[in-house]
């Protein structure tokens, strides 16, 4: 693996006094596709806040493409190329689909993704996109933040547990459209709490416990029993 | 056809008293903040438009909206950005008082510079011109203008707030902060925005408001109060339901008047008050 | 979250001691003020226990309940005029309808509280300050009372206070001691309570003291009554010191609700402490900047801006970061099992 795209060093978060990451390494290298996995609490989304730059780091714990990028402010780091698809879609509720659709590439880096690849890619939004974006089903919604993050151009996107909350075939459904959204080019971090739907689609995973790295591997490469200490602790 | 009459002027005196509201539901939308000196600040605007006339010589009043309206909406951005912007969380009381504090520095300031003596800006033949519509009911020009003025704002921030791409950052931002951020949506600037909009109609607010009547230092908070209960009558967060709520004020206080000369502004809160009562959420609330 | 009370703790500390000797001496000085004082100090004194007792229910409404009031003056003034009414035409000994006037206050916050409950956060302030614009309306069209341009006590209701001028100063500067005293004592006692405690967790984090099992609107709506009961007892005593009345100075909102918000905030809002150091400060500033006029509100204004933007906590929210020290300890136990959501760091000490 030759020059990440991301590398993360002792990385440690804060929520007042309570020490949320507690000093985390990672890389992902150009096309990869990484999964995080971990219990409630592990502090997943933690992680991925803080490269999105909503929490506040230290300025050299994240290198993206080498450059620092710990200490820079969120819309900064979309402009680099870093999206998000937060925890619980968290779309803006008085908008419209398309508008949701439409602020997420406000930005204005260049690239694949425009209004149409996105209607192309999710045939329903383009039927509802005058609808307000709460008011589609929850698998919808999600594609609408996928959506949202995809129209900023990222060379680099977040998933984070985007199955939370929705049915069995919807989340089949995302999951096979996920390849297309992540195609060439593309390198992406996939937080899940269902392990094998992680492993299913990434080259690559990391185990979270605590705010700490307890396992990384490639799928295939540990017993359950291994996993499942990592995940849940002894 | 007194009455008629009255309920007439009344409905006029609404679209003032919207132009009130407007600007502070505005505010309220996309921040949750409650100005306190909104009053004095739409004061502010009818003394600013009074050193304007000063410098100018003889004008027609309107005619200083060319200067008060960017003069106030860059006032409303550097308050945001300088003090509002430090106030904002979940906890009420700094703005509430932050802007209180502001509201008492403004009235005494202008006490200060302009003394108590109530003031007015004069439009000659404006005033007076009237079309009678019947007997004993006359519609006046310069109420006529005032109302179309309020619905034309009410129309115009309606466009802006739901078509374009500023309105789509003051909905965004107010929905959620730190997504917006991501999305390149700087808060603190994009309620500066709404501040420097909401003191906008502030500023068309105040210079009819100083055409119509007497105005001084302490006329401020009479001006928020009434726009206020505009907005709760009209129902929260629906700016035609505020012009709604401000005829429904202006009425009550025309009619009031009518009955007894010191009951017009009773008249208007106590009206206020039954809404309050029988339709907690106004009469026009929003449905999501 | 099912954490149990922090409640238990022993509120008392050493400096609390000290400050509880020291309090009963300073009362048992100024009682005997009479023996001491003039004339003009006396009536300099009577005004500090008014303001500090109207800036202490006024903290109680904001600071430990979150209800912010802009509209107290409505119960100051209904006070003073149903003292006006009772004395002239209940023929009732003035100081007497003191503690009538409260009730009444109290009884009338029912109906306003109803109705201005129904407005949330920061809309229901402007709802006081509606109510209290009706009450100035309201009265300025009684005639009996001299309507808009109000009245005086009448000579012999003034006479029937005590049979000499000084002796009736002594009287009604006593009684300013006597309820601010009991303002304090209520404010304390309240607050020491597990209700009171509540009332703070409230104010901390609505989720937190929802989860306590609090039933916030009745804490609130209680709080709300007997401070504007309260404020009317005081009110009543204002303007039987000042013997007229009239609409305007009656529900001046500079007077009865500009300068108490300043003195809180200045002091410290949320604090017992605060509305005591705000009232030695505001006076010791109004004495000397008296003669600026506007000139005074105008930077009480600013300095309250300021220390709202830099410091919330007020000059005794300062002190105890720099010292540690509390004299009415009534504070932080709650905060244990309230402190949630992002960006909401514990502001008091620990
Ligand atoms: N806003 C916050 N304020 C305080 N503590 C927080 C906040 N957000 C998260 N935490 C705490 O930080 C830790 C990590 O949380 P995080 O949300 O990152 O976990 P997670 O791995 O994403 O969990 P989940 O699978 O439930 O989403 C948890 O102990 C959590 O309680
Ligand atoms: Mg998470």
């Amino acid at each position: 693996m030759h020059d990440p795209i991301l590398a993360v060093s002792g990385l440690e978060a804060f929520y007042g006094d309570f020490r949320a990451l507690q000093g985390i390494s990672l890389e992902v290298g150009e096309n990869e596709i990484v999964a995080i996995i971990g219990a409630n609490g592990a502090g997943k989304s933690t992680f991925l806040k803080c490269v999105a730059g909503l929490l506040a780091n230290a300025p050299g714990s994240i290198l993206f493409r080498g450059e620092a990028v710990g200490a820079l402010s969120a819309d900064k780091i979309t402009a680099r190329g870093i999206a998000l698809v937060p925890e619980g879609r968290r779309l803006f509720s008085s908008l419209s689909v398309e508008e949701n659709l439409v602020i997420g590439g406000q930005l204005g880096r260049a690239g694949r993704w425009s209004l149409k690849r996105i209607y192309e890619l999710f045939p329903v939004l383009a039927q509802r996109r005058d609808l307000p974006a709460t008011s589609l089903s929850g698998g919808q919604q999600q594609m609408v933040a996928i959506g949202r993050a995809l129209m900023s151009n990222p060379d680099f996107i977040m998933f984070d547990e985007i199955s939370l909350g929705l049915a069995p075939v919807v989340i089949k459904d995302i999951y096979a459209i996920l390849p297309a959204v992540i195609s060439e080019g593309t390198s992406a971090l996939i937080v899940e709490q269902d392990i094998s739907r992680a492993l299913g689609i990434a080259d690559r995973f990391i185990c979270f416990q605590e705010g700490r790295v307890s396992l990384a591997g490639k799928p295939g490469e540990h017993d359950r029993a291994a996993i499942s200490a990592a995940y849940f602790g002894m | 056809m007194e009455w008629i009459n009255a309920i007439v002027q009344g409905v006029l005196l609404g679209g003032l008293y919207a132009m009130f509201a407007t600007g502070l539901s505005l505010i309220f939308g996309v921040m949750r903040l409650v100005n306190i000196a909104h009053g004095d600040l739409i004061v502010l605007a009818a003394y600013l438009g009074l050193v304007v006339l000063e410098v100018t010589g003889p004008l027609n009043p309107l005619a200083t909206l060319a200067l008060v309206v960017p003069v106030m909406a860059l006032i409303g951005y550097v308050l945001q950005r300088g003090i509002f912007n430090f106030t904002l969380g979940k906890d009420i009381l700094p703005p509430l008082l932050v802007s209180f504090g502001l509201s008492i520095i403004l009235q005494n300031s202008l006490l200060e510079i302009f003394t108590a003596d109530s003031r007015r800006l004069t439009a000659g033949a404006l005033e007076v011109a009237s079309f009678p519509m019947v007997e004993g009911v006359d519609i006046g020009v310069l109420p006529l203008m005032m109302f179309l003025t309020a619905m034309g704002v009410i129309a115009l921030l309606q466009f802006v707030f739901y078509r374009t791409a500023m309105g789509r950052a003051f909905r965004a931002t107010s929905d959620d902060p730190e997504v917006a951020r991501m999305m390149g949506l700087n808060n603190r600037h994009v309620f500066a925005l709404a501040m420097a909009l909401s003191m906008a109609v502030v500023a068309v607010a105040g210079i009819f408001l100083a055409m119509r009547t007497n105005f001084d230092p302490a006329s401020g908070p009479a001006r928020l109060i009434f726009g206020f209960e505009a907005v709760i009558i009209g129902g929260l967060g629906n700016l035609w339901g505020t012009l709604a709520g401000g005829v429904v004020v202006g009425v009550a206080q025309t009619v009031g008047a009518q009955i007894n000369p010191g009951w017009q502004q009773l008249a208007g809160h106590v009206v206020f008050l039954i809404v309050l009562a029988v339709r907690p959420r106004g009469l026009f609330p929003r449905i999501l | 979250m099912t954490a149990p009370t922090p409640f238990e703790v022993s509120q008392a500390t050493r400096t609390s001691r000290v400050a509880g000797v020291i309090a009963i001496a300073a009362v048992a000085v100024l009682a005997a003020a009479p023996l001491w004082a003039g004339r003009a100090d006396m009536r300099l004194l009577s005004e500090i226990f008014t303001y500090l007792a109207l800036a202490s229910l006024w903290n109680l409404l904001a600071g430990f309940t979150g209800l912010v009031s802009v509209g107290q003056q409505a119960f100051v003034g209904f006070g003073g005029y149903m003292l006006f009414a009772i004395a002239t035409f209940g023929g009732i000994h003035p100081l007497a309808t003191v503690p009538i006037a409260g009730v009444l206050g109290a009884a009338v916050a029912v109906p306003v509280g109803i109705l201005i409950f129904r407005l949330s956060g920061a809309y229901f302030a402007i709802g006081t300050w509606v109510v209290a614009e009706v009450f100035r309306l309201v009265f300025a069209q009684i005639s009996t009372l001299g309507g808009g341009s109000g009245s005086s006590l009448p000579v012999a209701v003034v006479r029937s206070i005590a049979s000499g001028r000084d002796l009736r100063e002594w009287f009604t500067y006593w009684c300013a001691l006597v309820l601010v005293i009991g303002v304090l004592a209520l404010v304390y006692g309240l607050l020491s309570t597990r209700r009171g405690l509540a009332l703070t967790a409230i104010r901390d984090s609505e989720v937190a003291s929802e989860s306590l099992g609090i039933d916030i609107w009745r804490t609130k709506f209680l709080v709300y009554i007997v401070s504007g009961g309260a404020t009317a007892m005081i009110g009543a005593l204002i303007f039987l010191q000042k013997l007229r009345i009239s609409p305007d100075a009656a529900f001046s909102v500079n007077d009865w609700t500009a300068y108490v918000i300043f003195i809180t905030v200045i002091g410290g809002i949320g604090t017992i402490e605060g509305p005591i150091i705000g009232t030695i400060v505001f006076f010791m500033l109004r004495e000397t900047l008296a003669d600026l006029g506007s000139i005074y509100l105008l930077i009480l204004g600013l300095v309250a801006i300021l220390i709202m933007l830099k410091s919330p906590r007020g000059l005794w929210g300062f002190v105890v970061e720099r010292f540690g020290i509390e004299l009415f300890p009534v504070r932080r136990r709650v905060q244990v099992g309230a402190l949630q959501g992002e960006g909401k760091a514990p502001r008091e000490p620990g």
